[in-house]
C-alpha cells in the first residue's frame, strides 16, 4: 500500500498548488466564483449521485469504455515493443474532450448556471462543448480566434448546427490564447449566470484538478483493461500534450505504479530552435490564464506565439500538474516536430487502418522511436486521443496534395 | 506621510489617471496629466495578454509592445517622471507575469529605485500574495488591491489584509472601459467597504466623462479614469498631450469640486 506521503496522486494542495505550480491567479471579480466552483466540485466529488450520472452519460452517450487495442501491424512494422492504443478517438465527437465536457456541464447545472461559454482552438473542444450544451438544452457561446475560424470552417459549422454561437476573436494574434483571454473577459462580465467550461487541465484551481479527474476515466479503464488482457501493467505510457488533459487523464491512475514509465510528447513545430509549442522544453515558469506553469515567453515575461501543425497543441502553456511531474522527474517529456508527426500520421493510416488526429500523431511518432529501443516483450500503451477526419485538409496541404 | 497618502489627504477627492507606458509620447502625455490636475498617476505596464482590459487598453498594450517597449523602458519612464515630478504619486499597474519573471524582489527593488509609490497587479489575488506582496512591502511600496461588486463581506477582510495606499473599487463586474455602474450601487458598496477600512477607496472602470466622475467623487475618495485617456493617445498620436490636458482639466475640475 502506498502511504499518502509517498503518493504522486495527492496533488494539488488545498490552495490548488502542484508544488510551485497551479494556483489561482485571477482578477478579483472572478475569485469568489472560483471559490464557489471549488466548493461545488468538492460537494459533487462526495456525492454518489453525481458520479452515477457522469458514469451513465459516459457509457450511453459517449460510448465508454473505449477499447484497448493491440496494434499488431504497427508493432511488426516498427520491430520492437508491443504497441497498444487506448481508443479514445472512438468516443462520441471523436476525441477525449467530451469526457471533460460531460463532467463540467453536470457541475454547471448543479451550480444553477444557465449559460455556458468555452474557448476553442481547432474547434474540437468547441464541438464537444456545443454537443453537451445541446444535450442539456443550455445556451452556449464559443470563443474562437478569427484566424482559427477561417481555417477550421467544418468545425465552426458543426458548432452552429449544434446550436452554439461562435464568436470570432480578433484581439492579439486571433488564435487559441486570445480566445481564452476573450472567454475570461466575457466571464468577468457575466459571473452570475455563466459557467466557463475550460477545455484542458489548466487555468485557475480547481480547473486543473477537475479536468484531470474527469479525464482520468481514460487511465482507470486502460489500467483495468491491460491487467485483464495481459495480466500486467504496461512498461511505458505515451500521450501527446498541448494543455495536457488527455495525457494527465491517462497518466494519473498509474502515477503510483513505479514500474510504469511515462512519456509526454510536446509539439516541436518547425523545431525547438524555431517556432514551436513545447512549453516544457522551451519555456520557463510564469503566470498566465489563472495558473503558474511553464510558458513560452521572452525575458520580460511577454507571452510568445506557439506554433504546431496541430491546432490542438498550439498553445504557449501547459497544465500545471505536468510542470510539477516534469520537475520531480516522475514523467519524462519529449517533443516531436510537425514533419515527424505527419510521418506517424501516415504510418498509422497504412498499418492499422486508423486515421489519427494530428495531436496523437505526435504521440505515435514518439512511440515509433521508443518501440525500437525496447525488447519485444515490453508493452507501450499510447493514447489515441482523437480521430483525424478534422485534419485531412491540413495534412493534404502539408503533403502538397490538392483536394 | 507618503506621496499617496498626501494625495488622498487633500481637501477634495483625488483624480487618478491611467496611461499605458510606451504608448505614444508617454512622458509628454504624463506631463499633460499632471498639468491638468491629476492627483495620482497610474502607469500601465504593457502585457501581451491583458485579460481584464477592454478594447481601448488592449490596443494600447499592443501599440506599445509593437514599438518594442521593454520592462526596463517602463521603469525608465517612471524614473524620469519621478525626476520631473518629485511630489506626484506614481503607481505601476499591470499583470503578474512581467512583474515576477525576474523574481518579485528584482521588480520591487527596481520599482523602488524608479520612485514608484504603489503597484496594482490585476491577477494576483490575496490567495497568491506570497508571489509579490512580501517583496513590495519589504521595499515600502504600497500594494493596491482591487475590490469588486463580487467581493462580499466574507471576502473583504482578506482583500484588505496587506492592502495599503488606497483600495481600487472596480465598479462593475466586467472589463475596463465598457460600461458604468449605477451611482447608487457604487455608493452602497463604497460605504460598505469604508466600514471595514481606513484606507482611501478610489472607484474606476467605465468612468469616461467629467459628469460621471463628479457623481462618483461625491461618494468616494477618488475616481480612476483610464480608457477615455488611452483612447486619446490612440486617436491623436503626437497631438495627444493637448487633448489629454483638456480632458484631464475638465475631469479634475469636476472631481475636485464635486463636494461643493
Amino acid at each position: 500500500m502506498n502511504t499518502q506521503a509517498n503518493s504522486f496522486r495527492t496533488q494539488p494542495d488545498e490552495r490548488g498548488h502542484f508544488g510551485q505550480y497551479g494556483g489561482r491567479y485571477v482578477a478579483e471579480t472572478l475569485m469568489p466564483l472560483i471559490l464557489d466552483l471549488e466548493k461545488a466540485y468538492d460537494e459533487a466529488k462526495a456525492d454518489p449521485a453525481f458520479h452515477a450520472q457522469f458514469d451513465d452519460l459516459l457509457e450511453h452517450y459517449v460510448g465508454r469504455p473505449s477499447p484497448l487495442y493491440f496494434a499488431e501491424r504497427l508493432t511488426e512494422a516498427l520491430g520492437g515493443a508491443q504497441i497498444w492504443f487506448k481508443r479514445d478517438e472512438l468516443n462520441h465527437t471523436g476525441a477525449h474532450k467530451i469526457n471533460n465536457c460531460v463532467g463540467q456541464i453536470l457541475l454547471a447545472m448543479r451550480m444553477g448556471k444557465t449559460r455556458i461559454i468555452a474557448e476553442t482552438g481547432a474547434g474540437q473542444h468547441g464541438v464537444a462543448t456545443a454537443t453537451v450544451c445541446a444535450r442539456f438544452g443550455l445556451p452556449c457561446t464559443i470563443f474562437m480566434g478569427a484566424t482559427d475560424v477561417s481555417r477550421q470552417q467544418p468545425n465552426v459549422f458543426r458548432m452552429k448546427l449544434l446550436g452554439a454561437e461562435v464568436v470570432p476573436v480578433t484581439s492579439g494574434a486571433a488564435t487559441l490564447k486570445d480566445a481564452m483571454n476573450e472567454a475570461l473577459r466575457h466571464w468577468v462580465a457575466h459571473v452570475h449566470d455563466t459557467f466557463y467550461i475550460i477545455g484542458t487541465a489548466a487555468g485557475p484551481h480547481p480547473y486543473p484538478e477537475l479536468v484531470r479527474d474527469f479525464q482520468s476515466v481514460i487511465g482507470k479503464e486502460a489500467r483495468a483493461q491491460m491487467l485483464s488482457r495481459t495480466g500486467r501493467l504496461p512498461d511505458l505510457l505515451v500521450a501527446a500534450i498541448g494543455g495536457g488533459s488527455n495525457a494527465i487523464g491517462l497518466f494519473h491512475p498509474f502515477l503510483d505504479d513505479p514500474e510504469v514509465k511515462m512519456l509526454g510528447v510536446e509539439a516541436a513545430g518547425h523545431g525547438l530552435d524555431k517556432e514551436h509549442a513545447a512549453s516544457l522544453a522551451g519555456g520557463v515558469p510564469g503566470v498566465l490564464h489563472g495558473n503558474k506553469t511553464y510558458l513560452l515567453q521572452d525575458e520580460d515575461g511577454q507571452i510568445t506565439e506557439a506554433h504546431s501543425i496541430s491546432a490542438g497543441l498550439d498553445y504557449p502553456g501547459i497544465g500545471p500538474e505536468h510542470a510539477w511531474l516534469k520537475d520531480i522527474g516522475r514523467v519524462d517529456y519529449t517533443s516531436v516536430t510537425d514533419d515527424e508527426a505527419l510521418e506517424a500520421f501516415q504510418l498509422l493510416c497504412r498499418t492499422e487502418g486508423i486515421i489519427p488526429a494530428l495531436e496523437p500523431s505526435h504521440a505515435i511518432a514518439a512511440v515509433a522511436k521508443k518501440a525500437r529501443e525496447l525488447p519485444d516483450d515490453a508493452i507501450i500503451l499510447a493514447n489515441l486521443c482523437g480521430r483525424g477526419d478534422k485534419d485531412i485538409f491540413t495534412v493534404a496541404d502539408a503533403l502538397g496534395v490538392e483536394m | 506621510m507618503t506621496r499617496l497618502s498626501n494625495a488622498f489627504a487633500k481637501p477634495h477627492p483625488a483624480l487618478v489617471c491611467f496611461l499605458t507606458a510606451g504608448d505614444g509620447d508617454t512622458a509628454a502625455n504624463l506631463d499633460a496629466l499632471v498639468a491638468g490636475g491629476a492627483d495620482v498617476i497610474e502607469l500601465g505596464m504593457p502585457f501581451t495578454d491583458p485579460m481584464a482590459d477592454g478594447p481601448a487598453i488592449q490596443e494600447a498594450n499592443l501599440r506599445s509592445l509593437s514599438k518594442g517597449t521593454t520592462t526596463r523602458d517602463v521603469l525608465l519612464i517612471a524614473n524620469e517622471f519621478r525626476d520631473r515630478h518629485p511630489d506626484v504619486p506614481l503607481v505601476l499597474m499591470g499583470y503578474a507575469n512581467p512583474m515576477i519573471v525576474r523574481g518579485p524582489e528584482w521588480f520591487a527593488a527596481e520599482a523602488k529605485g524608479a520612485g514608484v509609490d504603489g503597484v496594482i497587479c490585476v491577477d494576483i489575488p490575496p490567495e497568491e500574495d506570497p508571489e509579490l506582496g512580501p517583496a513590495l512591502r519589504a521595499q515600502g511600496i504600497d500594494l493596491i488591491r482591487l475590490a469588486t461588486p463580487t467581493t462580499d463581506a466574507a471576502r473583504l477582510p482578506a482583500v484588505l489584509d496587506g492592502s495599503s495606499g488606497f483600495l481600487y473599487y472596480v465598479s462593475v463586474a466586467g472589463i475596463t472601459g465598457m460600461q458604468q455602474a449605477a451611482v447608487d450601487s457604487i455608493e452602497a458598496n463604497v460605504s460598505r467597504i469604508k466600514q471595514s477600512t481606513d484606507i482611501p477607496v478610489a472607484v474606476g472602470f467605465g468612468v469616461r466623462t467629467p459628469e460621471q466622475a463628479a457623481e462618483i467623487a461625491k461618494v468616494s475618495d477618488g475616481v480612476v479614469v483610464g480608457s477615455a485617456l488611452v483612447e486619446l493617445v490612440g486617436k491623436h498620436g503626437e497631438d495627444a498631450p493637448a487633448k489629454i490636458l483638456e480632458l484631464t482639466s475638465a475631469l479634475a475640475e469636476a472631481v475636485h469640486s464635486a463636494r461643493g
